[in-house]
């Protein structure tokens, strides 16, 4: 609904695939993965609701749509975020802390090995960015910092990163989610005739 | 109305000459640095300029360009309000607002009130700060680089060099690269735009007029700008450094909105917007996003207290959800069916050119 669209539709485009924006359940239902994008978790929430799309999404990602959340998405899909009443699609078994680092002032870059990227590691762009303070069971750990906290994680086919790959020239990760999207289509269909399609979340 | 015409094109006319030498200074900043008005390639230079320690660890490097731009990257699609109380503040974070402008006064009560305007209180800002979670913008005057220094230690998320204050420099801007805060300037057109990129700039909103509630020269701006980017989209490469002389810019830069085709940073738009209607205009003109100052706190003025919070608040709602919606007439329409009075306002041709802000800075 609101964010840093422009540039995860930049990425998915350099990896090849079919990138929209979404904004109402109508162009949600023709996507076959989701990015939800970095921007202000409090301004996405309150525009999930007031646009009736929070049940239609939790409804597609409970289905087993590709989602990745980056950053403020992350806390999006977070069951658990310390200070919020409700979490907002709370589809994820984690719990998020937001603003982790502290203010603008303090964000920052790092290089960054990530579970699933190839070729060396990643430099990932932290925006006064939230922290997976807990993974569940379920959930698989794809980075960390070195001093143990995790950036990155996994649980079935939904994805949480706690920084920007799409602020960067690197499309590996969202090659990755692409391949993700593929495999899951494949499954779901057992004809490979399907279009990866997918979109950046929302404006 | 031509007379206005004649004085404002002979006024600006005397600004642009007064700004080539700061023009050529910043143009001298930006060419060691070339890089930073990349924010893509940025990434790397940070990488391979050997602050980086590669140890894969925390805080490897702060501030840098795509961190300060990034956080605009951030707000786009968004409503930024200027709050005077933690109760605005919080009424703008339920609204929807992606960020908060701190102020001690609204442009419009800034206006009426006359006087010197200065950086608001640093108690204020803090409390403001504390209030809410989405990131805390403040106004500095324009080169008041000490007014900046303060609230880079108060930790404010983004400064704005503001018209709206009164000058602290009428010839320059604050070099605002060595900040760790990231700064966001006004601008009326496309060679205004780059010399404040050029000084550091992360971020651009056209200026409009402060605290009138009149649209007029928000959109003046706005065109102005986006003609002048298409114009240099459109213009042959040997045909740049011309350009970026008459513009008062850096060549770099130039070139660099003619590679994009829009401006290397987020812009926004600023200076009388006061409806969800108003708000959908400059999105569809062009703009990331938008800042309300007086729109949102100054509507509703008629009533009693308690319905002005309300009023306020769905005029708040109305105008996120209508720049989140900005191209759907059928969804601004029921976006707009909510809200009250709007603010009064004053048209801006009623406002003698020497109280107009936007004048204030080249």
């Amino acid at each position: 609904m609101q964010g840093d669209f422009r540039e995860h539709i930049d990425c998915l485009r350099t990896v090849g695939a079919d990138a929209v924006e979404v904004r109402t359940e109508a162009e949600l239902d023709a996507v076959d993965g989701l990015i939800i994008p970095g921007g202000e978790s409090t301004t996405i929430a309150r525009l999930l609701i007031a646009f009736d799309l929070m049940e239609p999404l939790r409804r597609r990602i409970r289905a087993g749509m590709p989602t990745w959340g980056t950053c403020a998405g992350a806390i999006i899909l977070a069951r658990r975020v310390p200070g919020l009443d409700r979490p907002p699609l709370g589809v994820m078994d984690i719990t998020v802390d937001r603003n982790a680092f502290g203010r603008q002032v303090d964000s920052f870059e790092a290089d960054l090995d990530i579970e699933g990227v190839t070729g060396g590691p990643m430099r990932a762009v932290f925006i006064r960015a939230p922290v997976i303070r807990e993974a569940g069971a379920g959930v698989t750990v794809m980075a960390a910092l070195a001093d143990g906290r995790i950036v990155a994680c996994r649980e079935g086919n939904i994805w949480a990163t706690s920084f920007h790959p799409e602020l960067t020239d690197d499309a590996r990760l969202h090659g990755a989610f692409v391949a993700l999207v593929q495999a899951t289509l494949g499954e779901a269909v057992a004809a490979p005739s399907a279009r990866p399609r997918r979109s950046a979340a929302a404006r | 109305m031509a007379s206005t015409r004649t004085n404002r094109t002979g006024r600006g006319a005397q600004a642009s000459t007064n700004a080539r030498p700061a023009a050529r200074t910043a143009a001298k900043a930006v060419s060691t640095k070339a890089t930073s008005a990349r924010p893509r390639s940025a990434t790397r230079a940070a990488a391979s300029n050997g602050t980086a320690a590669h140890g894969h660890g925390v805080g490897n490097t702060a501030a840098t360009w795509t961190v300060k731009a990034g956080l605009a990257q951030m707000l786009k699609g968004g409503v930024i309000m200027d709050v005077v109380t933690v109760e605005h503040a919080r009424i703008a974070e339920e609204a929807g607002a992606c960020a908060v402008m701190a102020l001690e006064r609204v442009p419009s009560d800034i206006r009426a009130a006359g006087g010197v305007a200065r950086m608001s209180h640093v108690k204020l800002i803090e409390d403001i700060c504390r209030a809410v979670t989405i990131p805390v913008m403040a106004k500095v005057r324009i080169g008041h680089f000490v007014e900046a220094q303060i609230l880079e230690a108060v930790g404010v998320d983004y400064i704005d060099e503001s018209e709206v204050l009164t000058p602290a420099d009428d010839v320059h801007h604050i070099e605002k690269t060595p900040f760790k805060v990231p700064f966001v300037c006004g601008c009326r057109d496309l060679g205004e735009a780059l010399r404040r990129i050029a000084e550091g700039a992360a971020m651009i909103r056209t200026k409009g007029e402060a605290g009138t509630g009149d649209i007029v020269e928000a959109v003046r701006h706005m065109r102005a700008l986006w003609s002048g980017i298409r114009r240099v989209a459109s213009a042959r490469d040997e045909e740049l450094p011309n350009m970026a002389k008459e513009l008062g810019a850096s060549l770099t830069l130039v070139q660099e909105v003619k590679r994009l085709g829009r401006l290397p940073v987020v812009n926004f738009s600023a200076g009388g917007i006061a409806t969800p209607a108003d708000a959908a205009l400059m999105m569809q003109l062009g703009a990331d996003g938008v800042f309300v100052g007086s729109g949102i706190f100054k509507s509703g003025a008629d009533l009693d207290a308690r319905a002005r919070v309300k009023e306020q608040s769905a005029m708040a709602t109305a105008i996120v959800r209508a720049v989140t919606h900005f191209n759907d007439p059928a969804m601004l329409a029921e976006v707009s069916r909510g809200i009250g009075e709007p603010m009064r306002g004053q048209s801006v041709a009623s406002i003698p050119l020497s109280e107009q802000l936007a004048g204030r800075g080249n």
